[in-house]
């Protein structure tokens, strides 16, 4: 198809050009090299691909390079992969046909790389083969003539080196030529389906192309023809049924006349891999291939039974030594940053609603999220490195015999082991996995993984309320034995859901393993440079908005209505003293004192508070009183508000932390208004449960919502969770006074 | 009839018949486990599951149940130690 307006085109509008490859083929890092961190990061409509669009200076001027995922193949099972056939076709909603396509090839692998630019070759547009990792083919004796391949595909070839920013001017003079007035690519010969599919598209583009293209009004390209035709229980093909219902006969029936002696995938495949051989003889020049390459003597020990085992552990374990060990200086400069800034604008701005929403809303709010950044791009540092360099692979391995056992596969296994960090780069990690129900059901799970946010939580309760016996001849600590057991707690949930999701509202055929084990290599800083860039800019974006936003609500119903006057409400009411000052501290004299009594009485008479009395009841099955239940509404945002907020109400104003013995002294005097403890171990341990179980983290909520592109799987989450955590919750409560009755 | 999965690691077969369709087969086909194409056996993981093979020209980790669509006839035992 040749455009003769192309240039008149090329003048009116933005010029765009999709950029295609393998996974492993360097298409992320020749994305960075051609657009630098000129990127904007959306979704499609519907499905939960990530939208990445970067823009490239060339010498026709600034065009978009729309980055889509990577991918072996144009055959579709799923509407996320669809999206890809579905822009190349200019079938995507409000998305416009790309002017070009860059496809992204890596050298040392050839013959599969090229098997899906030989069905872009199909699509009628201009394609520009950038032939990359050519210094790994050639590290292993595979030489390739870029100059007679490109004259065979009768499209550009252009040798880089992503890495090392080889190639890449030539690279952007050949894109902005095919994409300014390039014509489609006319190679040597062309791929003639074998007879058996040449047959059936011939059924198929006399019987159905006319009453499909008139059911959606837009005409059928061949490339969809063939997918509907040989992708059998497909994406193409579900759609082609959709609109057409008639199609359904029609296709058994193109499909017995092709009446192949193998599958129409594997006829197609057979096919395609002997037109490339042909198509490329006397491309390629291969040396002897040496005994023994790097890759394979690595994986000799990196998955052996002994020692791959071992460098698996303790990579493990350097990962979460350096979340929880390395990243904490930064965290408290964090939170020293805002605490400043906190007193700063306290010391200068007049008491009022404004300083308490700037410093109790604004600053505490998004603060508690903010703290999290360190530990979240190291964890994104070091998959990142595991990922680029090829272990990330051999992890999943590793591990896919476990996971298999609850129906995901090895994929899952470092999202969900992320989620001990943190579970919102643990929801964005599980992009890996391509199954969208096995990515689904990950999502699901992680976020009841311990993360470190609960340990705050987790913190005081057992410091207050479990005594530091001593077990197993002092080798263990009672304390210590609960900290396990609640980590335990959230991974035999997490694995229990699993396998229950995967049975249910994601039951579906088991998703083929079938997973490449790249090349190692070194990754490249500048991708991870990017990357964490991209990582630290979404997040930040979240903590501005979505968190900040629920901050400020639960801000809100904490502070309004006010007291009629300062410090005396609660006495002017005519209630007891205990219940202005719940704990019982007695508020006399002492100003430090007199505020927290003050911040308690307010919190009890506001919003939130009277929400908590009246949804007491609910909770009170659990052991809990208002006070807990205010706590843990008001920990919405973040799991660990629930601590600076029992510091609120128990009178020791917001700014207490885990290690505050002041505050373990509080809840542990604090009593039921007829002064039985409020805490007994029973109803400790029950706020533990709840809280190991809950999703109350509203960076999670976001994060799932952006990662499934949908509130459903988000609110989801949230309610599936909630349920499991009062029903864990009031069993651990009932259990436990039973046993201490 | 042997099946891919029935080769000892370290072994050579050549594929005879691709019998997988559906999501499986194709992604098979597409990775290059076409009639006529050698493979090698590199090794199975630690639990036993999945298998690790050498095709075209990179590594492929697939389960022993997909690898028993995969046909083979054996061309060989000789190779890694």
């Amino acid at each position: 198809m040749a455009r003769p307006d192309a240039a008149v085109a090329a003048a009116a509008k933005l010029l765009r050009v999709a950029v295609l490859g393998n996974p492993n083929a360097g298409k992320s890092t020749l994305f960075n090299a051609l657009t630098g961190l000129s990127q904007r990061v959306g979704n499609y409509p519907g499905v939960t691909v990530e939208k990445k669009v970067g823009a490239m200076a060339s010498s026709a001027g600034r065009l978009d390079l729309v980055d889509l995922p990577g991918t072996y193949s144009l055959a579709a099972h799923s509407p996320d992969e669809m999206v890809a056939v579905d822009l190349l076709l200019g079938q995507a909603p409000g998305e416009p046909r790309p002017d070009a396509l860059l496809a992204v090839v890596d050298a040392s692998n050839l013959e599969r790389n090229l098997y899906l630019v030989t069905q872009l070759l199909e699509t009628g547009l201009p394609v520009v083969v950038a032939l990359n990792m050519m210094d790994v083919a050639e590290g292993r004796g595979v030489h390739v003539d870029a100059a007679a391949l490109s004259e065979r595909l009768g499209a550009p070839v252009v040798p880089t080196r992503a890495d090392r920013r080889i190639g890449i001017d030539a690279l952007r003079a050949a894109i902005a030529a095919a994409a300014a007035g390039g014509l489609p690519p006319r190679p040597a010969h062309r791929f003639a389906p074998p007879p058996p599919i040449a047959a059936g598209l011939a059924l198929l583009r006399e019987k159905l192309a006319p009453g499909w293209a008139h059911a959606r009004g837009r005409p059928v390209h061949e490339v969809e023809l063939l997918r509907a035709l040989v992708d059998e229980g497909g994406h193409a093909e579900a759609r082609l049924i959709a609109a057409l219902p008639a199609a359904r006969e029609e296709l058994a029936r193109a499909r017995a006349a092709a009446r192949a002696e193998a599958p129409l995938s594997a006829l197609e495949a057979q096919g395609r891999y002997r037109y490339l051989r042909q198509l490329t003889a006397g491309c390629v020049r291969r040396d002897p291939p040496p005994r023994q390459t790097w890759t394979d003597r690595l994986d000799h020990v990196l998955t052996h039974k002994v020692w791959g085992a071992l460098v698996f552990a303790a990579a493990m374990v350097l990962l979460f030594q350096s979340i929880f060990t390395w990243a904490r200086p930064l965290m408290e400069a964090i939170d020293a940053g805002f605490g400043r800034a906190g007193g700063w604008i306290g010391a200068w701005m007049p008491e009022g609603a404004l300083r308490s929403l700037l410093i109790d809303g604004v600053i505490g709010g998004v603060g508690a999220i903010v703290i999290f950044l360190p530990q979240i791009l190291l964890l994104f540092l070091f998959l990142g490195i595991l990922e680029d360099c090829g272990y990330m692979a051999r992890a999943a391995f590793l591990m896919d015999r476990l996971m298999a056992r609850v129906g995901l596969s090895g994929k899952s296994f470092i999202p969900m082991l992320s989620g001990f960090a943190c579970a919102v780069p643990a929801v964005m990690a599980t992009r890996v996995i391509e199954n969208r129900r096995d990515r689904l059901a990950t999502i699901l799970v992680t976020p009841l993984m311990t993360c470190s946010a609960r340990l705050p939580v987790y913190a005081v309760l057992i410091a207050a309320f479990v005594p530091p016996t001593r077990l197993l001849g002092g080798f263990l600590s009672l304390p210590a034995v609960t900290l396990l057991a609640l980590y335990l707690l959230g991974i035999a949930t997490a694995v229990a859901m699993a396998f229950l999701f995967k049975r249910t509202l994601l039951r579906g055929p088991t998703p083929p393993f079938v997973l490449e084990l790249p090349t190692y290599k070194w990754p490249a800083p500048r991708v991870l440079a990017a990357r964490l860039l991209d990582r630290t800019k979404a997040f930040l974006t979240r903590a501005g908005t979505v968190i900040l936003a629920m901050s400020l609500i639960v801000w809100a119903l904490a502070y309004f209505p006010r007291a009629p006057g300062p410090a005396a409400a609660a006495i002017h009411d005519g209630r007891p003293a205990a219940a202005a000052a719940p704990s019982g501290i007695v508020a006399e004299g002492d100003p430090a004192l007199l505020d927290a009594a003050r911040d308690a009485a307010q919190l009890e008479q506001s919003l939130l508070g009277r929400v908590g009395r009246a949804v007491e009841p609910a909770f009170r099955p659990l052991g809990w009183d208002w006070r807990i239940t205010v706590a843990a509404l008001a920990a919405f945002p973040a799991r660990e508000i629930v601590v600076s907020t029992l510091g609120t109400i128990f009178s020791l104003g917001g700014d207490v932390d885990e290690g505050s013995a002041d505050l373990q002294a509080a809840l542990q005097r604090a009593t039921w208004p007829d002064g039985r403890a409020l805490f007994t171990l029973p109803v400790a341990l029950s706020v533990m449960v709840f809280f190991a179980l809950c999703c109350q983290c509203g960076a999670t909520i976001a994060t799932i919502r952006r990662e499934t592109n949908s509130w459903k799987w988000a609110w989801f989450t949230f309610g599936y969770m909630t349920v499991l955590a009062y029903g864990a919750g009031l069993l651990t409560y009932r259990v436990g006074a039973a046993l201490a009755a | 009839m042997t099946t891919l999965d029935q080769i000892r690691p370290g072994g050579r077969a050549r594929i005879t018949r691709l019998a997988a369709s559906g999501a499986l087969g194709q992604r098979l086909s597409e990775m290059g486990l076409v009639e006529g194409t050698a493979v090698r056996v590199v090794r199975a993981a630690p639990l036993g599951d999945p298998l690790e093979i050498e095709v075209q020209d990179y590594f492929l980790s697939l389960r022993r149940a997909e690898a028993r669509f995969v046909e083979v006839s054996e061309t060989g035992s000789h190779g890694a130690p």
